[in-house]
């Protein structure tokens, strides 16, 4: 039977072409694979190959032809002895669905866009009594825990097992666990990355320690290509059950290299969850949240507060939903929204505030992706004022994010525009007098307030 | 260096051929793989794919001969050149192709597409285009086989231009170090894009590449089943007695260009025809075949059940519907 041979598209983005030279010519035989002609695309000249085996039986477009566009049919295939068609059998071909598809569909973008409902927070369990653990505790607890839990779950990265973690938050879990499970890697972050999340695609629930975050950027391409998108690109089949977890962003004098916000990076990524705790019972209850979840979390510590004690529940079970933000402070006249070791500065803000009569509400974020919109949205209706906090860099950061969801969900209570607080945009200076003029401090926090109030 | 010509390493014995009812299946297996890859091909050229597109004609006896050394449970991964290995690993001619075309039908439901593909039920693990990342995640699926305690063995493939990553010698050191077992397959067809070995790379013996951490290598004919499947089976032992991971370098040729996109002018044409002639991994099965006494008529049969199923593979995927709206929000995240 006469087929048509089309004009084909040779790159993404062709939509006609010039027929630079035939190749074959009327009467040739022609089997799969042979060069019919060259194609001048937008990018390059192309060899068109011959797919069906026959006869070339007419040239319909002469070469030097030009503007051909995609789909039209530029010569007729015959098999042996068969009579030529003058024409082409079809008329050109409808374009193909996927680009000319237009009918109208539910408008997504607007869909997403649009601000959504938000469910009235709920208020927090009661876990009962507490006892005081520092935060290095309370990640290790989590961790052993976890471990103790479900088998399926270990641990690996740089110094987890005999060297005891390099900030100790391992401590005693190889030698609980053994080295099946706790896992000692080499300096090597983009390869092991790499394989755990490999074994996380297979099932298993890898916690994945970097020294500190800084060294996650190495390994970044398999945190958002390899783990966060693969359950998108597969349609559902492969999850990526992995928890990346380390301390996150300055600690003291370590430099430009070592003293950076990963938040807002990885909050910006569809297909993670990002955690951000503050408080012993925030990391405790957080981590085991974070490695049952069956999808990939970059779970940020803060080496500052490994060693700080908070009152935590002693309640075996004990943990904590991610994507609830946590309201540590009540006040009527300020929201103040932040997250991990600035909790801490904005509580003594608020007690500095409290004292000249402005009562702040100090909310912890906890989880940064998702957001708890809601518990922000419904304290910025009571107090009608938002400031926001982060050590991280100003530009785009978790506070240009928040504020943006109270622009879109409450923007006829505020009373004042909102103010962002973060670290200065700079690389971190080394020096004791100019680092800690780059982070936040109470003061600032305390200033930024009166301005509003 | 010419494809699977010169240099051909043995450093293992000789293991028997192949039966003529493997050479059959093999036949079959890498025609499916040849007629599949030309269709696409042509819905490309139709505008029915569109983006990019990595054909796999002319490397067709790596894949088919590898896997005929593997049982279930093995686990696959791969770079974006992935038709192949997805039809070589059972993974149906339809679900591919309608995912080639972005419909509902495909086996990421159009939200992967060529590059983005997997099947757990067929342990293949993707489709991946970030090139050498498959390989840190092919040593995972190796590490979960050894934590699993199972004997099974994971393939990663990449090619000769994947093969100069850092990540790549990190997981060569990983996969030692733990003894993962993980057959690393170096699928060199001499061109990374277009970029030949030679001006790439300063080490022309790839099969080497692995020995500063123990690992055996082997230069194999990849445009030759048997030895394919000969070097495989070899490899597979190694890893499944657990003695760490193995390296295959298999010499092998891409007809196409780089992808749809590219028109192939770093080589020439000369060189295609001449490999096409003389080294065609399909039409060396066909002729020990016929000298073994089948008939043109049983091939025949075979060609035309395969055509078939590709054009029916590809009437699947211009008929099925595009995903649901609503799709573009699903598979995000899993619930908790």
């Amino acid at each position: 039977m006469a087929t048509d041979i089309l004009m084909p598209a040779l790159s993404p983005t062709m939509t006609e072409g010039t027929i630079a030279r035939w190749l074959k010519k009327e009467g040739d035989a022609i089997s799969s694979g042979d060069v019919l002609a060259e194609i001048e695309t937008d990018k390059a000249t192309m060899e068109v190959e011959a797919v069906e085996e026959g006869i070339l039986g007419r040239i319909l477009v002469p070469e030097g032809a030009q503007n051909i566009a995609v789909n039209t049919p530029i010569a007729i295939l015959v098999s042996e002895g068969e009579e030529v068609p003058e024409k082409s059998a079809a008329a050109p071909q409808a374009a193909p669905a996927h680009q000319t598809d237009d009918a109208p569909v539910a408008s997504p973008v607007s869909a997403s866009a649009a601000p959504r409902a938000l469910s009235t927070p709920e208020p927090e369990k009661d876990w009962g009594p507490t006892a005081e653990i520092t935060v290095r505790e309370a990640l290790n607890q989590a961790m052993a825990a976890e471990l103790r839990r479900d088998p399926d779950v270990f641990l690996l990265g740089e110094e987890v097992a005999q060297y005891q973690g390099a900030y100790k938050v391992s401590q005693g879990l190889l030698a609980e666990f053994g080295e099946k499970r706790v896992i000692d890697m080499p300096i090597t972050e983009h390869g092991f990355t790499g394989m755990a999340v490999g074994a996380a695609l297979t099932g298993l629930k890898p916690i994945v320690e970097f020294m500190t975050m800084n060294f996650s950027m190495q390994a970044i391409d398999h945190i958002i290509n390899s783990a966060a998108k693969t359950l998108y690109m597969s349609g559902g089949q492969m999850g990526c059950p992995i928890v990346f977890r380390g301390p996150n962003g300055a600690a003291a004098r370590v430099g430009a290299q070592h003293s950076q916000c990963y938040g807002s990076w990885y909050a910006h990524v569809p297909g993670l969850k990002v955690v951000a705790p503050w408080s012993s019972a925030d990391a405790k209850g957080l981590l085991r949240a974070s490695i049952r979840d069956p999808n990939p979390v970059v779970f940020l510590e803060n080496e500052i507060l490994y060693g700080r004690k908070f009152e935590c529940p002693t309640d075996e079970d004990f943990i904590l939903p991610i994507g609830k933000a946590k309201v540590e402070r009540e006040g009527a006249h300020v929201t103040i929204v932040t997250f991990s070791i600035m909790v801490g500065v904005a509580l003594q803000a608020a007690e500095e505030l409290a004292q000249q009569g402005i009562e702040a509400e100090v909310i912890n974020l906890r989880t940064l992706r998702p957001l708890d919109t809601a518990t922000v949205v419904e304290s910025v209706k009571k107090t009608s004022r938002l400031v926001t906090v982060e050590e991280g860099w100003p530009f785009a950061g978790i506070g240009a994010e928040v504020a943006m969801q109270v622009i879109e969900h409450a923007f006829d209570w505020l009373d004042a525009p909102p103010v962002r607080i973060a670290g200065e945009d700079v690389p971190m200076p080394f020096a004791a007098n100019l680092e800690k003029l780059a982070l936040p401090q109470a003061s600032h926090i305390v200033d930024a307030v009166r301005g509003i109030v | 260096m010419q494809a699977g010509k010169d240099d051909i390493q043995k450093t293992g014995g000789n293991g028997p051929s192949l039966t003529r009812e493997q050479f059959t299946q093999a036949f079959h297996d890498m025609l499916l793989i040849r007629r599949f890859e030309e269709k696409a091909g042509q819905l490309y050229g139709m505008g029915l794919i569109g983006g990019f597109c990595h054909l796999y004609i002319g490397q067709e006896a790596v894949v088919v001969g590898i896997q005929m050394a593997l049982k279930d449970g093995d686990k696959l991964i791969t770079s974006y050149r992935d038709h192949g290995q997805m039809l070589a690993a059972g993974m149906t001619p339809r679900g591919v192709m309608a995912e080639l075309t972005g419909r509902a039908t495909g086996y990421s439901r159009g939200k992967g597409g060529s590059m983005h593909m997997f099947s757990r039920e067929k342990n293949f693990y993707g489709g991946h285009g970030i090139v050498g990342a498959q390989v840190a995640l092919g040593i995972g699926l190796a590490f979960a086989n050894k934590y699993r305690g199972t004997d099974e063995v994971s393939i990663a493939y990449f090619g000769d231009g994947a093969a100069n990553q850092g990540q790549v010698y990190e997981s060569f050191n990983l996969a030692a170090l733990h003894k993962l077992p993980c057959i690393f397959v170096i699928e060199n067809n001499l061109y990374g894009m277009g970029t030949s070995v030679e001006r790439a790379s300063a080490s022309h013996e790839m099969w080497r590449n692995g020995e500063p951490w123990g690992i055996p290598g082997r230069r194999v004919d990849g445009m030759d089943i048997a030895t394919v499947n000969e070097a495989a089976v070899e490899a597979v032992a190694h890893c499944r007695a657990g003695k760490g991971p193995y390296l295959l370098e298999m010499m092998t040729y891409r007809y196409r260009g780089h992808s749809m996109s590219d028109p192939a002018k770093y080589r020439k044409r000369e060189e295609v025809d001449e490999i096409r002639k003389t080294r065609d991994p399909i039409e060396h099965v066909r002729q020990i075949l016929l000298d073994a006494g089948t008939t043109q008529e049983d091939l025949k049969a075979i060609e035309n059940d395969i055509k078939a199923v590709v054009n029916d593979s590809a009437e699947f995927a211009q008929t099925s519907p595009e995903p649901d709206a609503a799709e573009l929000y699903t598979d995000v995240l899993l619930e908790a």
